[in-house]
């Protein structure tokens, strides 16, 4: 990614930000039964949207790499992750907060928080992982390998308040209920903000996936330098 | 209670922000980290070059 399309993406995703902000804060009216506290979930469901997709996302480009023994392939997967993680820790910081008032306690082993944790501790494995192992083929092919089974936590953790209905809220957006749930201005933030954190996490992954292709270059040169 | 809900609704944004911030400046100084290294490496290769 060139520097010109990181920039004006990094720019458009701030305003809409702005924007948004803007909206949440001075447009929207508080929620009924929650009071100002909701809006907590305009960056609470939107990071774990931006974290799913990156870990889906980083999935299917590992599949990719291991199948093409496609470095530049594994470079993009491992900097997506990175990037879903960070969300992930953003939807995990956030929903603590809200539960801290709306439940009265910080954390529940509730089933959506148990596999929403094991998803970040899955993700925070492979990234670890890759710093152990110094072949970069074998690199490749095992954290990949990681990489695409760990989904399966991911959709876990997104069935999860279907199959399990504990502490945790059941399905509110309309295009798992079908409607009524949720204010549609409200529905709409949630989506809204979403594209905004998309639009974010392309230039995040942009700048990362740079640091990677360094490291790769880095380590030819290691190499080059040991085999004079 | 309102005033608790705000509080912590605060406490929500600023964590949610302060997460990003915490990543973009770790992603800075990796990448700092980085491009030393590599300056470092291309200029002894340079040097040892008959």
């Amino acid at each position: 990614m060139n520097d010109k399309l990181l920039l004006a993406l990094g720019t458009a995703s701030a305003l809409f930000l702005v924007r948004n902000l803007y909206t949440m804060f001075l447009v929207l009216p508080d929620e009924a039964a929650q009071g100002a506290i909701y809006r907590i979930m305009f960056f609470h469901i939107p990071s774990w949207f931006t974290c799913f997709s990156c870990f889906f996302i980083s999935g299917v480009i590992s599949a990719y790499a291991i199948a093409k023994r496609n470095f530049k392939a594994d470079s993009w997967s491992v900097s997506i992750t990175e990037v879903g993680l960070a969300f992930t820790m953003i939807g995990l910081a956030t929903g603590m907060i809200w539960a801290k008032v709306i439940w009265g306690i910080w954390w529940t082993w509730d089933p959506r928080l148990t596999w929403a944790f094991i998803t970040a501790l899955v993700y925070g494995g492979y990234l670890m992982m890759r710093n152990m192992i110094d072949d970069p083929s074998e690199r490749l092919r095992l954290t990949g390998v990681l990489n695409v089974f760990a989904f399966v936590s991911v959709a876990i953790t997104y069935k999860a308040i279907d199959w399990w209905r504990t502490q945790h809220p059941g399905p509110v957006l309309s295009f798992r209920t079908g409607g009524g749930n949720i204010d549609p201005a409200i529905e709409s933030m949630i989506y809204q903000n979403w594209l905004a954190l998309l639009m974010l996490a392309i230039v995040l992954v942009g700048l990362r996936f740079r640091q990677e292709e360094t490291k790769r270059e880095i380590e030819g040169l290691r190499r080059l330098a040991y085999a004079r | 209670m309102d005033q608790r809900n705000f509080t912590f609704m605060f406490y929500g944004f600023a964590a949610a922000w302060a997460i990003l911030a915490l990543y973009v400046v770790s992603l800075v100084s990796r990448g700092r980290k980085l491009q030393d290294q590599l300056e470092t490496l291309k200029r002894t290769l340079a040097q040892e070059k008959p």
